[in-house]
Order: structure tokens, then sequence, then C-alpha cells
């Protein structure tokens, strides 16, 4: 042991106050959280290998030209919308609520981890997933489904699902700082399934019902949707409203958030 | 003795109407090694949230190296275990050392921390595949990774066998020896005897006992002697053994040292006695035969 003792010694008192490189940080806790999730099957599976399946079933194989525009290039970007508000809520709402309950995120407070650096990570973990979720369904929309967008199009999918999962993450996060694990993924579920539905990301709001159709204005995934499909030149929308939406719904879910971090941390 | 490297002063702590610490003083210094004893729910976890930053007390300070325990100069200087029931688990030893490390600005070699804790053979092997020991070993390499001055353990040797346990024994031993402050919770005394300069008992949220292991461990080993006897508490106090006398009427309890030199004089002095009854003192009315604080119905 007394080898241990000469190796072991304290911090100079210099640079007790030395301040870690922050950048380096930020990068490695946001490297890390995306390597966890892409290590975790029902995640992936989840988030990346349900529309990747949704897609090559109605995407490729019921691929039929017609008047409108063709399956390929719209559910293109309505299943990149239901994958990365997904990758948003599942993240968030049962991933937060798991490292609540396990004292994992109590380790991470008490660790000199700003709390930014906690929250950003796991952001931009989802922008990377929904990246990764547009370019696989690109992939398999070029190739074979004979998709053409313009360069332009395609930064404006990209940018609008990566941006496009703040509001989701603040309602995730909603979830995750107020329900416990059990319950989490129940909950996460009933909010993303029928929203997704109603929000016209499985099939086309115009061939919803019309009372579906009324409540999708108030449904955050049809903006994003529209949003999307706008970027790509699919529907005439401006993307203004949209946006205004979006933002509208980020506000809401950071109050949300908010509320529920409040209501539930000592 | 010098300054505190971490304190509680004059704390208490509320959880809405319940009182998890009543009125706590601790202050822990570079060095030493305090234990903090007690059973669960006494209050020890509390004690360790409010000196780590995690809670601030309802009334009473907390200060870490002479500052509040959220500022994030003083956080970089402190490492800390927590019971941590499940550890995101698709990363590996290695990957969450090396996050972890990024979080201070002097941190350990990686290579140094894992053979402290023991954790070399399996540092590239996913949490999920960790033995129990090998968990908390793991969660012990976070917290000391930063090379901190001052090592929180909340109830670290949980899940570990015997052989294992005496490793991280020594291990903390010699971080303590390096000049570093250490506070260990736990509920085995003979943990704390085997690592703690200091061991403060706690209760029910109050300091029940505060001394070396040799004090407390006198005390534990306590015996009390119950029964109905019309001698009055004066006499019962001169009883060979004896170091606490309480009850009412007739009916009287004894803490002693000595329970069979305690009961022959007791019977030899009082033929009247009646539903006699030798019980451990246990932990628990050892500590309070050292305050003398509280009633005889105090051990849960």
């Amino acid at each position: 042991m007394t080898a241990m003792s000469t190796t072991l010694a304290l911090p100079d008192l210099d640079r007790r106050t030395a301040v870690p490189r922050l950048f380096r940080l930020y990068v490695l806790e946001t490297w890390y959280e995306f390597l966890k999730l892409l290590r975790q099957p029902h995640y992936i599976g989840g988030v990346v290998a349900f529309p990747v399946m949704f897609y090559l079933l109605f995407g490729l194989s019921l691929n039929r030209s017609g008047t409108g525009p063709k399956a390929a290039e719209y559910l293109l970007a309505s299943y990149s919308v239901f994958g990365v508000v997904t990758a948003a809520l599942f993240a968030f709402g049962v991933g937060v609520s798991t490292e609540r309950a396990s004292g994992w995120m109590l380790l991470k407070q008490a660790a000199p981890l700003p709390t930014p650096a906690y929250l950003c990570s796991k952001v931009v973990t989802c922008m990377l997933f929904g990246g990764v979720i547009v370019a696989l369904l690109a992939l398999l929309g070029v190739t074979a489904g004979g998709v053409r967008f313009s360069a332009g199009a395609w930064a404006g999918l990209f940018a609008s699902v990566m941006l496009g999962c703040i509001p989701f993450c603040l309602f995730g996060l909603a979830v995750g700082y107020s329900i416990p694990p059990a319950g989490a993924p129940g909950i996460v579920n009933l909010l993303n399934l029928p929203l997704a539905f109603a929000g016209g990301l499985w099939m086309p709001h115009e061939v919803l019902p019309r009372p579906v159709q009324a409540i999708a204005q108030f449904v955050p995934q049809h903006h994003l949707g529209r949003l999307a499909l706008s970027a790509v030149r699919l529907v005439p929308d401006p993307p203004g409203p949209h946006v205004a939406a979006l933002g509208v719904a980020t506000l809401m879910g950071l109050a949300c958030a908010t509320l529920a971090y409040r209501h539930n941390s000592r | 003795m010098s300054t505190p490297v971490a304190e509680l002063v004059s704390v208490s702590y509320r959880y809405g109407e319940v009182a998890a610490l009543t009125d706590v003083d601790l202050a822990l210094y570079a060095g030493h090694v305090t234990a903090l004893l007690g059973p669960n729910g006494a209050g020890k976890t509390t004690a360790v949230s409010l000196l780590t930053g995690l809670m601030r007390p309802t009334t009473g300070e907390a200060r870490l190296f002479g500052t509040d325990p959220r500022s994030m100069p003083a956080r970089r200087r402190m490492g800390v275990m927590l019971q941590v029931s499940r550890v995101p688990d698709t990363l590996t030893v290695r990957e969450h050392l090396h996050l972890f490390s990024a979080y201070y600005p002097t941190p350990l070699a990686s290579r140094q921390v894992l053979t402290l804790a023991g954790l070399e053979p399996v540092a590239d092997r996913r949490f999920s595949a960790l033995s129990g020991g090998q968990k908390q070993r793991a969660l012990f390499a976070l917290a000391i990774c930063g090379n901190p001055e001052l090592l929180f353990l909340d109830e670290p040797t949980v899940g570990m066998d015997v052989e294992a346990r005496r490793g991280f024994w020594q291990t903390v031993r010699a971080f303590a020896a390096s000049g570093r402050a250490v506070l260990l919770t736990t509920h085995y005394l003979e943990e704390a005897d085997a690592l703690a300069n200091r061991i403060v008992v706690i209760n029910r949220g109050r300091v029940v006992a505060d001394g070396r292991p040799e004090q407390i461990k006198a005390a534990a080993a306590d015996r009390q002697v119950i029964c109905r006897t019309q001698l009055a508490h004066g006499t019962l106090r001169e009883l060979p053994g004896v170091t606490c006398v309480e009850g009412q009427g007739d009916r009287v309890r004894l803490v002693t040292r000595d329970a069979e030199a305690t009961t022959r004089a007791l019977l030899s002095a009082d033929e009247s006695v009646d539903g006699l009854e030798v019980r451990s003192a246990g932990l628990e009315d050892g500590f309070l035969a050292l305050t003398g604080a509280d009633g005889p119905r105090a051990a849960a």
C-alpha cells in the first residue's frame, strides 16, 4: 500500500480552482449518451427499426405512381418525424424517469457535471438519432423508391427533423420528472401513438376523419410533420405558422418540464 | 484541530412533517475517516445529501470547503459514492470512468483508478455484466477518479463479499492516509470500527454518540437488565457495571457493562426482584446509554 500512497498525490493548491475543459466535457457527455442508447436494443428497435420497417412496408412496397405525391416521398418525411418524436419522448420520458428513480441522476448532480450539459447531451443525442433516421430512410428511398429531392429540400428535411425534436424532448422531460419508470413507457406510448396518428404521421392529414383533422391543429406532431413535408415541397404550407406552433409547443413543454421538476425534486 | 473540509452546523432537515435530522453538528477533517453509523432510516443519507449540496438544510448551515456545497468549484474537490440501484448498463466500466474523469480539472489516470478499485480485469465489461460487488467498486472508481480531497461513501460495501470488503477497506484507508477526508455511512459497527478514526452514531435524526471506535464499541457491548425492584435508583446506580438507570415506579431498566455481576448483586440486594429480563442493549440502546437522553422504548 505504500506504493499507492506515494503515487496518490493530492492536487496542488493552485490547481484546485482549475476548471475542466468544458467543450470536451459536453462532447463526451453527448457521445456516451448516444452510445448508451445505441446499445439498447429496445430503444433502437422503437426509434430506428420501427420507422424503417414502416417505410419498407408502406413507403416502398405500396409505392405506386399516381397523381398525388408518391408514398416513398411522403412517408420518408412523415416517418422521419415519427422516428425523431419517438426518440425524444423515450430518451427523456423513460430515460430520465429511470435515471431519477435509480439514484443515477443524483450521482450526476453531486458530480461536478453542469446541469445544462446533462440536458444538452440528451437533446443533441435525439437530434443525432433524428439525423440517423432521415439518413436511413433517405438511403432506402433513393435507392429503392426513386425518391429525388433537391439539395435544399434534403437540407430542409434534416433541419426540420433534427431541430423539431426539441419540444418533444421537453414534453418527455416533464414525463420523466413526474412518472415512475414502471409507468413511463406506457405514458409515452399513450402520448406518442395516438398523436402520431392524429398528427398525420401515419396517413396523410387529408385522408383522416374530419374530427381528427380538427384536433390536428393542436397536435405538435402535425405541425412538425407539415413542416417536414413543406421542406421537401410535398405540401404547399408556408413554414411560418408551423414554426410558430412548434415555438408555442416548446414554451408549453418548457413550462411542463419546469413544473414537473419543481414539483418532484426536493 | 485544523479547519474542517466540510461541516454541518446545527443542521435540521424535515421532509414535510417528518424530522429527518435534528440539530446535527458534524465536521470532517483532512486525513480522517469519519463513520456515520446508524440503523436504516436514521438520517445518514440525508446528512450526506446536505453535505454534497443535493439538499439544503431546513435550518442551520452546510459548508463544503468553506463555501456553499452547491458551488461548482467546491464540488470539483469532492468525490461521491451514493446508493445507486441501477447504473446505465450498456456502457463499460472504462467508458463510465472516461466520462466522469472529464468532469474534473485534475483527474487521476484511468489505469490508476482501475487498479485502486480492483477493476482492471473487468474494465471493458459493460455494467450489466458486473457482479454486485464489482458494481459497487465501479461506483467507488467514479467517486475517486477526480482525485478528490474529500470522499463521501454512502453504504459502500453493500453487495460485497467478505474478501472484497476487506480489500475495499484497505483502499479507503490508503486514501485517507494520503491526506484526504472520508465520510463513510454504514450500519455495520464492524465496518466503522475497521475504517474510522471517529464514529458518529446517529439515530432517528439525532447524533446520539460521537467518539473513537473503542469508546463506541465498549458502549455497544452493553446489556440491559429489566426488572421490578424495591431498590432506589441511587442504589441501583451503585451496582457493579451499571452505567445508566431508567424507569418509573418499581419497573426499572439498567444498562450495564457486566450483566452477570449486576444481576448477582441485584438479586442479593433485593429478594423481591420480579420479572427479571436480561437483553443485549444492542447498538441502539448502547448509544442511548452513552447520552442517557432517551426513554426505554427507544429501540426500533
